[in-house]
């Protein structure tokens, strides 16, 4: 160890194997409509602070299943207030930490650039013999969607025209491809974050027509790296996520 | 929900698994029939077509069903051009897709049964100057109709306990395409547990007497397909 240069790089190896040793690994489990937000945010988390998250894209009722079965998850991203809410109430969560990180905005969508219009009017119209939704009972969207047929008066007059889907991911399946010619789906989904024109014509629901859609997260308890999924799910409140969060479509 | 609901999903359960049943008799006699005896290079592809839905996941299988019956995909501009509107959301886009999803359930087990009659009969049955129709419908048929009698059974159950292809192309449509698998996997979903395990019990009560009926039929040998894939499990 004469050379200076040799001890310099022994020095640095060290340095970074101590900072290896510190640097945590959390499995965050995400909503699936929030996967592309939730990878950038992500990226963004372990570029600033060395850790490293493996993320995991599901359905929020099949993730709870999960974690009351013990599955080692240490954040769920959920896509309503319910799940994280029954996780601290049966003790899986850490309720200090919960938090609505997103708000879902509700379109009325059509891969036709002419269908919709800007006011929503289609939808009172026979011009489309099928309306995609998510399942009301399954999916937060689906129960907006579900609101907002009430709220306008419409359910009777779309009810034989209505095609459910299993989640929100499906209801925007059925419009993409085609056989629906409308449907009720997440801004988040057909709004591109880098600012383009999105494909199609959508209306922007109104959001006096549904109940916010608050997409909350929560620590889980017992985690095995506790502090850096608590880091996490703050890190989702600040600037950065934030701009990640707008850009796709969601408010908070 | 209430029963109202489960009891149209099963009878349209039972309406659906008929159609495709019959159909799929229809047109998989006359395919396991060639199958059987041709010596042509096809066989071996067309068996693995017929064998595919086997190995493909259901709701991949779904998925490019979607496309290819929308408005995009060739089967929906076809359809779209012949007046009958778009296949997806609908009773007979279901009748369609189950039978893709079931063939193999009914040609392995016909064509199984054609091979055993072998050549011998049906050569008797032609130096008796049996035509070639005689020679199937009154030899090969009669002599094939446990195979017959097992398709039928596996077509029907099998299309009784489909799940991923429903999922993917029925849109849940109450009476047309509500299906007693998606039906239960809803109610699951939305933590209904009672009555998702009084269509559970329905289910695996009739899926057991099925297949206890039709290893009784078949004391002797596995059943094509079975060992293979269970009845369309989750996606």
């Amino acid at each position: 160890m004469k050379s200076p240069l040799l001890r310099r790089l022994t020095a640095l190896a060290l340095a970074a194997f101590a900072l290896q040793a510190r640097a945590d690994e959390i499995q965050v489990a995400v909503a699936a409509n929030f996967s592309a937000a939730a990878q950038k945010i992500a990226a963004a988390f372990e570029h600033d602070t060395g850790n490293t998250v493996k993320l995991s894209f599901g359905a929020t009722g099949k993730f709870y299943a999960q974690i009351v079965a013990g599955a080692p998850f240490d954040v769920l991203l959920a896509a309503d207030q319910a799940t994280p809410a029954r996780l601290v109430d049966e003790g899986k969560g850490v309720a200090a930490t919960r938090r609505t990180y997103a708000v879902g905005k509700l379109v009325l969508w059509s891969a036709d650039p002419a269908l919709v219009d800007a006011r929503g009017e289609v939808l009172k119209s026979d011009r489309y013999k099928h309306l995609s939704v998510a399942d009301a009972k399954l999916a937060p969207y689906g129960q907006a969607a579900k609101e907002t047929l009430e709220q306008l008066k419409l359910t009777e007059a779309v009810r034989t025209r209505l095609v459910t889907a299993e989640n929100i991911g499906q209801a925007w399946q059925f419009v993409s491809t085609g056989n629906a010619e409308i449907g009720f789906v997440a801004l988040g989904q057909v709004q591109p974050p880098d600012g383009s024109k999105a494909p199609g014509s959508m209306w922007l629901v109104p959001e006096n027509l549904y109940t916010p859609i608050r997409q909350d997260a929560v620590a889980i308890a017992g985690a095995h790296s506790a502090a850096t999924a608590a880091a996490f799910v703050d890190y989702l409140g600040g600037d950065k996520a934030h701009a990640v969060i707008k850009a796709y479509g969601y408010g908070w | 929900m209430d029963w109202a609901a489960d009891l149209q999903a099963v009878t349209l359960t039972l309406k659906l698994a008929a159609v495709v049943t019959a159909l799929l008799l229809v047109v998989g006699t006359p395919l396991a029939w060639w199958l059987a005896r041709t010596p042509s290079r096809w066989k071996a592809p067309l068996s693995a077509v017929v064998a595919l839905p086997l190995v493909l996941p259901p709701t991949v299988l779904g998925f490019y069903l979607l496309m290819l019956m929308g408005p995009h995909g060739v089967v929906g501009a076809a359809t779209q051009a012949l007046g009958i509107g778009l296949l997806p959301f609908s009773f007979a886009g279901l009748v369609i897709a189950s039978m893709l999803y079931s063939m193999p359930f009914v040609v392995q087990p016909l064509q199984g049964a054609f091979e055993a009659v072998g050549a011998r009969p049906l050569e008797a049955a032609a130096t008796l100057r049996a035509g070639p129709w005689d020679r199937f419908a009154h030899v090969a048929l009669p002599l094939a109709r446990r195979g017959v009698v097992t398709a039928a059974v596996l077509g029907f159950a099998h299309t009784v306990g489909e799940f991923g292809v429903v999922l993917m192309i029925g849109g849940n449509v109450p009476g047309a395409t509500r299906v007693i698998s998606t039906q239960l996997y809803s109610h699951v979903e939305a933590m209904e547990y009672p009555q998702a395990h009084r269509l559970a019990a329905l289910l695996l009560v009739f899926s057991f007497a099925v297949l206890c009926g039709v290893y009784r039929l078949r004391p002797r040998g596995a059943l094509p397909g079975v060992a293979v894939e269970g009845a369309g499990g989750p996606p």
